[in-house]
């Protein structure tokens, strides 16, 4: 009964996304209070209607309604209480739901938060988000619907995919989601200013923290996917260039782009029509990744052939929303304003710069995907464009980023001083070739690039550093009046340096990975003994254990430096009895920010086993660095211009006029 | 990421997940077989799903690296190797696709898009400048201009 109430609720929440769709747009044209103030009502209608028919299909996952054919097909009775939660999005219908529940969460942050918006702006957002809620539900309902029924009810179900029983998958899909349909909302308002063909630093500022906290999800949403697949997937592999991955990558690198132009456009007002064409882009992108991961289009574009209801659906959503609104912008673009002026050499300048290769970097990762499918479909040609492409040209395009980071906060807006700028760079320029050249020295060498490539990582480190210290005016200043401005700047300032800290963090982690990654493939029996990492390893042999759901074989490894035991680690190869599939659980060991990573082969003739054991340099600095970028977001969500939010609406003109007159 | 994990569970269903390069695939000199990683990083496991052979363990690409080795050893050099598979299993093997006229676009869109990019930056830049400066005064406007003067 619940589940047809649940299954209720979304039709609902389908129809009452079309009234918000069509209502509030009307009356905003008529300036009709009443109908305007429908959107927000009916926003935070549809997000409890949606919440409950989530919720309506999260319990039947707990309580293993296996009548419930999207249950049975994913779930086991036996399967730990927290995997029956997180299996819920754990497939194609119910990770549409996720995305559906987030989307109308982040409308009813909107119509709630959204009070301080102007009316018409509101309702013509709020309309907007309806419209992508429309489609999805109307997609889930057609083509995707988790709450058919199976008559008869089987016993017992299929069991979740083994690979995805894991914490990871609780915490990955909806963080990852926050952040692509976190980019709906800057959609929206891009889409409303675009209707209202009026556009200004204040819109800038509303969109700002919705963009922020969508990059800081998706950010967060990726390392924590990337940490997943190199923990779970045996190889110790953190990036793969896979099309799914570069679906949510690209959202990424469009957002990032955004995020700094409309930091021009909220402070300059140039960067206008830019800014909202990113704003398009970043969450067509958005779309595209979900249309690709969705459609099974990657797979093959025959699979895609044999059966596509869903990829067409997607496909059609796809060119209405990313059609329509190009389309709309390229009618109404020409009406908005050009705003200040600025040198090529500026703050302005340099975020353009930081555009252009992000932008850049995006298209050939986009071009990157999709030729593949784009020649086969013309030529039926079949090439692969995989991770040697995109290292080497993603590569080549960030080494000019990375160079120009640390310059961005030094120079001054308007017109920058790029000596000036260098001058104060120097001392952080130093460390970070002195940094450089002792981890060559600590690792013994290696190819000269490497110095090259760790000195850049410590430049963007002892950048970001750099730039808080000339901030709080730390040397010029006695050291307690400058610790003094430096608890006194803006938090922004610090999101800044800690995001361009932790990109520095990424990259040491990136380049210390490739470049000093040992790896050890060796038939191992009981008691031998393997170096990797000035670590050794001793195999004390197998042992079979059986968890609630699987049986599995592990190995016991005890490693010692110097002949003293430091640590011990369990490496298993798992059978889940349900799908009959094997997984490895691979035996982490951390030392630091490196880790050794030990996987079991296949056993070996006379007993013993096949063992892969990696040696990972600091590679724990990868997501280190994303978390700190991560924290670097939310610091900056907090600093006290986005936390009061924009003015009061009452307030607004003489804010305004302040902000004229800085 | 879900996709790749689903993906990678699905192509492992047959064997049990051995991984990658074996114990007994190793050649015996150091060099060969360094130069046989550096190519099988290269060459795509045709039955998997954006995998390189040296990372799958399917028995294609088991076979692969072992053929990899064989060339190697019988004094191929890389590109003689590289040319031999793509001549057995067509361009699909190659991850990083060779430039062609086909792959002209893939190629070259980053260069292009980059000074492209620059080029449309430069020319925008250019314009500001130009409509900041106030366009010369037409000679009826400077008769005008030394009739005020004049009459001061």
């Amino acid at each position: 009964m619940i589940i047809e109430v649940g299954h209720y609720a979304l039709v609902l929440a389908l129809a009452t996304a079309l009234v918000v769709s069509i209502v509030p747009v009307i009356g905003a044209r008529r300036n009709d209070a009443a109908m305007m103030a429908l959107a927000p009502v009916g926003s935070i209608v549809m997000f409890l209607l949606v919440l409950f028919s989530f919720s309506a299909l999260t319990w039947a996952y707990v309580v293993s309604d296996f009548s419930l054919k999207n249950v049975w097909e994913n779930s086991h009775s036996m399967m730990p209480a927290v995997y029956k939660f997180s299996g819920v999005w754990g497939n194609h219908e119910g990770s549409m739901m996720l995305w559906l529940l987030i989307l109308v969460f982040f409308s009813a942050l909107v119509a709630f938060f959204g009070r301080n918006l102007p009316d018409t702006l509101r309702a013509n957002v709020l309309a907007a988000q309806a419209w992508i809620t429309t489609a999805f539900t109307l997609f889930i309902l057609l083509t995707s619907n988790p709450f058919l029924r199976l008559n008869p009810a089987p016993a017992e179900g299929q069991d979740l995919n083994p690979i995805l029983q894991d914490p990871g998958l609780a915490v990955h899909p909806p963080l990852l989601y926050l952040g692509y349909v976190g980019f709906s909302v800057c959609f929206s308002f891009a889409v409303a200013a675009l209707m209202e063909g009026r556009i200004d630093a204040a819109w800038a500022r509303w969109v700002r923290p919705w963009t922020l906290a969508a990059w800081t999800f998706l950010t967060a949403g990726i390392a924590m996917g990337s940490y997943w697949a190199y923990y779970e997937l045996g190889w110790g592999g953190w990036w793969f260039w896979d099309p799914v991955e570069n679906a949510s990558f690209m959202p990424w690198l469009a957002g990032t782009a955004l995020l700094h132009s409309a930091l021009v456009m909220e402070k300059r007002e140039a960067l206008k029509i830019w800014t909202v064409l990113l704003a398009i882009m970043t969450f067509s992108l958005s779309l595209l990744g979900t249309f690709l991961v969705r459609s099974g289009v990657l797979t093959s574009v025959h699979a895609f052939a044999t059966d596509p209801t869903r990829g067409i659906f997607i496909l059609a959503i796809l060119m209405l929303f990313i059609g329509g609104a190009f389309a709309l912008f390229a009618w109404r673009a020409p009406m908005l304003k050009a705003g200040g002026l600025f040198a090529p050499i500026s703050r302005e300048g340099s975020l353009v710069l930081n555009n252009l290769i992000l932008t850049v970097a995006t298209a050939t990762i986009l071009i990157g995907t999709l030729y593949p499918l784009v020649l086969e479909t013309l030529t039926g040609e079949k090439i692969s464009v995989g991770a040697p492409f995109f290292n080497m040209t993603f590569g080549l395009l960030m080494i000019p980023l990375l160079i120009a980071v640390p310059f961005g906060p030094m120079l001054a807006w308007k017109r920058g001083d790029l000596l000036g700028a260098m001058q104060r760079l120097y001392g952080a320029a130093g460390l970070a070739l002195v940094a450089g050249l002792v981890l060559y020295y600590i690792e013994n060498g290696g190819p000269v690039m490497a110095v090259f490539g760790l000195v850049i990582a410590f430049w963007g480190m002892f950048g970001a550093l750099a730039d808080l210290w000339y901030r709080a005016n730390f040397g010029k200043l006695p050291v307690g009046v400058a610790w003094r401005r430096l608890t006194g700047l803006p938090r922004s300032a610090f999101g800044t340096a800690l995001a361009h800290f932790g990109l520095g963090v990424t990259v040491l982690g990136i380049i210390m990975v490739t470049t000093y990654e040992t790896e050890t493939v060796v038939e191992m029996k009981q008691g031998m003994t393997v170096e990797a990492g000035g670590y050794s390893l001793v195999f004390d042999g197998m042992r079979e254990a059986v968890g609630p759901n699987f049986t599995e074989e592990r190995g016991h490894f005890t490693i010692s430096q110097g002949g003293v035991v430091v640590a011990d680690t369990w490496s298993s190869k798992r059978l889940y009895t349900a799908r009959r599939m094997p997984t490895t659980e691979a035996g982490i060991v951390t030392f630091g920010f490196s880790q050794l990573y030990v996987s079991l082969g296949d056993p070996i003739a006379g007993g013993g086993m096949v063992v892969r054991i990696w040696w990972k340099p600091f590679i724990l600095c990868i997501w280190g660095g994303s978390l700190i970028m991560m924290v670097g977001g939310f610091v900056s969500l907090s600093d006290r211009r986005l936390r009061v939010g924009a003015p009061r609406r009452k307030a607004r003109p003489a804010r305004l006029a302040m902000e004229a007159a800085e | 990421m879900i996709r790749k994990l689903l993906l990678a569970a699905m192509l492992a269903l047959a064997p049990l997940p051995a991984l990658a390069v074996n114990p007994d695939e190793v050649l015996d000199d150091p060099v060969l077989e360094e130069r046989a990683r550096n190519l099988s990083v290269n060459l795509r496991c045709m039955v998997c799903q954006n995998q390189s052979i040296d990372d799958s363990n399917a028995e294609l690409a088991r076979d692969l690296r072992v053929l990899v080795r064989e060339r190697l050893q019988n004094g191929d050099t890389d590109e003689e190797v590289i040319d031999y598979v793509v001549s057995r299993y067509g361009e699909f093997v190659l991850l990083k696709p060779r430039f062609s006229v086909r792959t002209l676009l893939l190629w070259t869109a980053p260069a292009v898009l980059l000074l492209g990019g620059a080029l449309v930056l430069v020319l925008i830049a250019r314009g500001r400048l130009q409509a900041r400066t106030p366009a010369p005064l037409t000679a009826e406007e400077q008769a005008r201009l030394d009739e005020l003067v004049g009459k001061r």
